[in-house]
């Protein structure tokens, strides 16, 4: 009897041991541990550090205060420096901030820079002259940092990013741990490729069903955030899987973990599939960067902090309203709010699928507000040149309904930046964005106000001059 | 640092994004360069919208607060990862900021740069006091006293990141217990 009961408590506790999270399973491996559980401190091996030009220069600065001024990088393969955020400004401050990474990365022989300029001894200078809509970077360029990413072969399945950037969590689509850090952890990682972290614990989120016509990840991820408040999730991992994800691109699934810190969310995380591989595997093969990986799967047996099933064809077109990202409603039930200016791009909402939703609804009509398009990447934008729907491309589309597109794609208008960027609010205006955060001056003016919506519900809107449900229009 | 902190106090409410802290626009200052630290903090909580917050953190033409202490309430310092943030509120001199709850990102940036204490004190504070009361914070007590009345409210305590803030921040308290070798 006590051998049976000995050997019960035996397999019950292995079993026990062996059940954890997907953020988990890769926060184990990555600190070499065998488990661990939600509260542990561990120290993490960042497979991938990434920085730009907001950040970069204050953790190179970090960086050599701390390890000195001869110190090199722990790994400069695993250094990835992205310049996306106040690029096409002529504010000399921004621009000396590109040349500082520029040096960085020639000291170091940082293989993944990706200058806005291409000559390594060269200086960035925008060219105000030329106006913000004519093309101004060099074949290097890469664009808004988390969109680039992958494209450029930096994320895969298993592996641990850091990034000096909040919406780092991007890349959990691709099945990875991937998470915002400040200067000062990045600074450290530079010098020992480690950080300490304490494991989150694991809120899972089912997906059921598929997403209605006129219906985008954007609205997920806003119903999402308004169902658990946008403090909802704070130091918690948030974890998406259930049948439901099938029927996600990975650009979906992007939108949604880029705003898993929206709820407060340290990370967001996928499930791994057959799209994550095609997809991980292409940009890998085609950039020549690391191509072997090692996804995390499910158990199905794992302790989560909270559960919580997304019934995908029940979600409607969701606005997020000024002044934070948990201010939900319908975007039906928000006709009475008169808007002055539309806007698509960033990380979130500025990739080829979304202004294919974009030109959807613009086809043909003309916008009544002032509307902005920013491609997050120059391959978006490239793609929107050369993809055709009938006889013109989505790009003509776009810019015959009225909406001015810029050939520079980065953050942009996003995060308000310089007073020169393209799109800022100068003044206190009302703004429907494709884009993720809305919290007051987000976007210029401090007293404008940001409504966040899905690249559909911007177009509609564009074209009434009123938040308008894209299931209308 | 000391352990008790004397000073005014600046409140706000919930939700104080790092927008709000330190606007964007701010944001080509490099921290570690020693003049655009000092400019950083002459901006700090530039971004709070005027009509709810008629009282300037920083007065104008100052490159520091003439409040030490800042009382907020939930989710104080949501949204971007920017360090700026903590780095903008030290750099005005503001040396603890009090909130009901914290962002993750910015209580861990707070503790990694050393810049403020980051206290949480799970009562709503900012509701109890208001802008230009003077407070006494000890820290090892936990417990924050509003001199004019002489009532004392407890916080929680700060644990493991107290040494961490107290030695100014994750490299000299990586260097003072030795996990990394010592600056030559
Ligand atoms: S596009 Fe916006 S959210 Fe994305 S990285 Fe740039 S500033 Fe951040």
């Amino acid at each position: 009897m006590d051998k049976v009961q000995g050997c019960g408590t035996l397999s019950f506790s292995l079993a026990w041991w062996l059940y954890m999270t997907l953020t988990e399973k890769i926060l184990a491996r990555a600190s070499g541990k065998r488990e661990v559980q939600a509260g542990d401190n561990v120290w993490v091996s960042a497979d991938v550090l990434m920085t730009h030009d907001v950040c970069g220069p204050g953790t190179i600065g970090v960086f050599k205060r701390e390890f000195g001024a001869d110190a090199k990088v722990w790994d400069p393969k695993r250094v990835v420096i992205m310049p996306d955020h106040y690029i096409f400004t002529a504010d000399s401050k921004s621009n000396r901030n590109v040349d500082i990474l520029r040096e960085f990365a020639k000291e170091q022989g940082l293989p993944y820079f990706y200058d806005v300029i291409d000559d390594p001894n060269g200086k960035w200078v925008f060219d105000a002259q030329k106006g913000p809509l004519k093309r101004q970077y060099g074949e290097r360029y890469a664009g808004v940092c988390h969109a680039a990413l992958p494209e450029k072969g930096h994320t895969r399945p298993g592996e641990v990013l850091f990034g000096t950037d909040s919406h780092t969590c991007m890349a959990g689509a691709f099945n990875e741990f991937s998470t915002g850090i400040g200067n000062t952890d990045a600074g450290f990682i530079l010098g020992t490729g480690k950080l300490l972290l304490k494991v989150p614990a694991t809120m899972h989120f089912r997906l059921e069903g598929k997403l209605a016509p006129g219906v985008m990840a954007k609205d997920v991820i806003l119903h999402l955030i308004g169902e658990i408040g946008f403090d909802g999730a704070t130091y918690r991992a948030m974890q998406f899987d259930g049948p439901g994800v099938a029927s996600l691109s990975m650009d979906d699934r992007m939108t949604i973990a880029n705003m898993a810190i929206e709820a407060g969310g340290k990370n967001g995380i996928f499930e791994f599939d057959g799209q994550t591989k095609a997809t991980v595997d292409a940009r890998c093969l085609l950039n020549g960067t690391k191509a072997n990986y090692d996804p995390v799967e499910r158990d199905g047996n794992e302790t989560f902090y909270q559960e919580l099933t997304i019934h995908l064809d029940q979600i409607e077109p969701t606005v997020a309203c000024h002044p934070d990202p948990g201010q939900r409603k319908l975007a039906k039930s928000m006709g009475h709010i008169q808007l002055d200016r539309a806007y698509v791009g960033s990380c979130t909402g500025g990739k080829t699928s979304d202004f294919i939703a974009f030109a959807r609804i613009l086809r043909g009509k003309h916008v009544k507000i002032d509307t902005f398009g920013v491609p997050a990447t120059p391959a978006i934008a490239r793609d929107l040149q050369n993809t055709r729907w009938e006889d013109k491309t989505i790009w003509d589309i776009l810019v015959e309904a009225g909406v001015r597109m810029t050939e520079n794609p980065g953050c942009a208008a996003c995060l308000g930046g310089p007073v020169d960027t393209f799109g800022r609010m100068n003044t206190p205006l009302k703004c429907i964005s494709a884009t993720n955060r809305n919290f007051p001056g987000r976007m210029g003016h401090k007293d404008s106000q940001v409504f966040l919506a899905s690249p559909a519900t911007v177009a509609a809107s564009a074209l009434t001059g009123h938040i308008t449900d894209p299931r209308e229009s | 640092m000391e352990a008790i902190i004397s000073g005014q106090v600046f409140v706000v409410k919930d939700n104080i994004d790092t927008d709000q802290i330190i606007p964007a626009q701010f944001l080509n200052l490099v921290p570690t360069i020693h003049e655009e630290y000092e400019k950083l903090g002459s901006y700090a909580l530039y971004g709070l919208p005027t009509e709810l917050y008629p009282t300037r953190f920083i007065a104008p033409g100052q490159l520091d607060s003439q409040y030490s202490i800042i009382i907020g309430g939930r989710n104080f310092g949501c949204g971007s990862s920017r360090e700026h943030a903590p780095i903008a509120l030290g750099s005005a001199n503001c040396h603890v900021v009090l909130a009901e709850s914290f962002a993750r990102i910015f209580f861990r940036n707070c503790v990694a740069t050393g810049e403020v204490y980051p206290c949480e004190c799970g009562e709503r504070l900012c509701e109890v006091f208001k802008t230009g009361d003077h407070v006494t914070i000890n820290l090892d007590q936990h417990t924050v006293k509003a001199e004019a009345t002489g009532k004392v409210h407890a916080f929680k305590s700060l644990g493991d990141v107290r040494p961490v803030v107290d030695a100014g921040g994750i490299f000299n308290y990586a260097r003072k217990t030795g996990m990394i070798a010592a600056r030559k």
